[in-house]
């Protein structure tokens, strides 16, 4: 009898853990997005492997990433509007809706209850309760004409239960309050430039910076001064009078901060450009080799890993944070889309999509880690982002 | 004589339209993978639309063919659309935009 009961206790406990017959953590876990067969593969940084893959999320082209607070669910924001929840441990899509036509990424609130995702069509965010996908608020964007809604684009978290976001058609900047509960107070920031295209919010969560396609300069709004409005920086930032053509549009969230120094991809210039924060001034320009898409400092801030827009896009080079030079130039293959660190920076993941390989690389030495199969790759998110403000 | 020299000009001139060379099979995959997955970037990699308007036959059939070829190869102003010309030929990019009036598959 006693034997019994032991036996069904422990058949008991073992339906409880995961396929791999063990329990774990998430916190080495990672998604990698395969864009063009709406799969993703699970991967995990500790000995390197890709543990499994999910298929069946859509039209995964820019896709995107969030991760629950406890690391153990993924929310995938597809471009058809879908949005995933992926239970890691389960292995498996617990949720999924299509909540608009064409949408381009999302962002967890900080108490991470809320759900935000930016649509293209029709414009405007939709906010999702985090633990069942309902539709919580709806905040359709400012109308431009034959009844279409402005495009969104750049949208962040931010402290004190808010999402910032910008409307590309409509040259503004919105911020949503979900301190009070689900019906947002919404502050409207206009004419704060022509085109902006994409957004960032710094690491610690006081400024949000939107990016200009229409004109040079950026836009800075001080979250914790946002009575101060939105204020025009880095004037001579863009393509300026020797531009050059942008074959990909730089990506703000790999925007490096160190210490006082922003390091940037410029537009239209094969530089990346330092610029001091607070006084937000050019000091620096880094020549690199060719139009930056994402600058990104290894944790430690030591380094800052850069890739390229098409066509030079094989290549990727890392910048000495103290010096300012360039210390290393890798050539992992066609089309390094995306790259990740994991949270102590000492190995780098970069998406190589034309060759359907995601490389490992130690940033100590620059030599190859590992390689792991994966079809089409672009995004890779790693489950330290959901301890982080914007990410 | 002249008049046979201008009626043949004219002749090669309206065969060489129709005529346009196409792409040979290699480069044809290779142009599909490009739109597919770099013009994709910005118009969605099933051409619906993403910060750029999408490119379905519907959404550009008011457009001539003329238009549609100078827009890709030499970008439009303004905007986010840069110039292609710098790898696609003129030939080329006639193909593309004859595949995107066809619609083009997204099993490639």
């Amino acid at each position: 009898m006693k034997i019994k009961l032991v036996l069904v206790c422990a058949l008991l406990l073992s339906a409880c853990v995961t396929q791999q017959g063990s329990l774990r953590g998430t916190g080495d876990l990672g998604v990698i997005i395969e864009r063009a067969a709406g799969s993703i593969k699970v991967i995990e940084t500790t000995d390197r492997t890709s543990l499994y893959g999910l298929k069946g999320l859509g039209d995964l082209s820019h896709a995107s990433t969030v991760f629950s607070r406890d690391g153990r669910y993924a929310y995938i924001f597809g471009r058809d509007g879908g949005l995933s929840k992926i239970d890691l441990l389960e292995r498996k899509i617990v949720k999924r809706v299509m909540q608009s036509g064409n949408s381009i990424g999302g962002a967890i609130s900080q108490d991470g209850k809320l759900i935000a995702v930016s649509n293209y069509k029709p414009g405007g965010v939709k906010v999702f309760n985090s633990t069942t996908l309902e539709l919580v608020a709806d905040i359709p964007a400012t109308e431009i004409g034959d009844g279409k809604r402005s495009k969104v684009v750049g949208l962040v978290d931010a402290p004190g239960q808010k999402f910032i976001f910008s409307l590309y058609d409509s040259g503004e900047i919105w911020l949503a309050d979900f301190a009070k509960g689900n019906k947002p107070v919404i502050k409207k920031f206009k004419d704060i430039g022509t085109l902006p295209y994409d957004g960032l919010v710094t690491p610690d969560g006081r400024y949000y910076i939107a990016g200009l396609f229409g004109e040079d300069g950026l836009s800075l709004l001080d979250l914790w001064q946002t009575d101060k409005g939105v204020k025009r920086i880095l004037d001579g930032y863009g393509r300026g009078k020797r531009k050059l053509p942008v074959y990909k549009m730089p990506h703000l969230e790999g925007w490096a901060s160190v210490g006082d120094q922003l390091f940037l991809p410029a537009v239209g210039h094969h530089e990346v450009l330092v610029v001091e924060r607070d006084s937000w001034k050019k000091i620096d320009a880094i020549p690199v080799h060719g139009q930056p898409i994402f600058a990104v400092a290894r944790p430690d801030g030591r380094q800052i890993w850069v890739n390229f827009a098409h066509p030079r896009n094989n290549v990727v080079q890392v910048i000495d944070v103290p010096s300012r030079k360039i210390i290393k130039t890798l050539t992992p293959g066609k089309a390094v889309l995306h790259l990740e660190f994991t949270p102590r920076g000492e190995q780098v993941w970069l998406s190589v999509r034309d060759e359907d390989r995601v490389e490992v690389y130690d940033t100590r030495t620059f030599k190859r880690l590992a390689t792991i199969k994966a079809d089409k790759p672009s995004g890779i998110f790693l489950t330290a982002r959901a301890n982080r403000t914007g990410l | 004589m002249l008049k046979a020299l201008l009626a043949s000009a004219l002749l090669l001139a309206v065969t060489g339209a129709v005529l346009a060379a196409e792409p040979n099979a290699a480069r044809k995959a290779e142009l599909l993978y490009r739109l597919k997955h770099d013009c994709g970037s910005c118009h969605g990699m099933t051409l619906k639309g993403g910060l750029g308007p999408a490119l379905l036959p519907a959404s550009i059939k008011e457009h001539s063919n003329e238009f549609l070829i100078d827009v890709i190869r030499d970008g439009v102003v303004g905007t986010p659309m840069p110039p292609w010309g710098f790898e696609l030929s003129q030939d080329e990019t006639a193909w593309l935009v004859k595949k995107l009036r066809q619609g083009v598959s997204h099993e490639n």
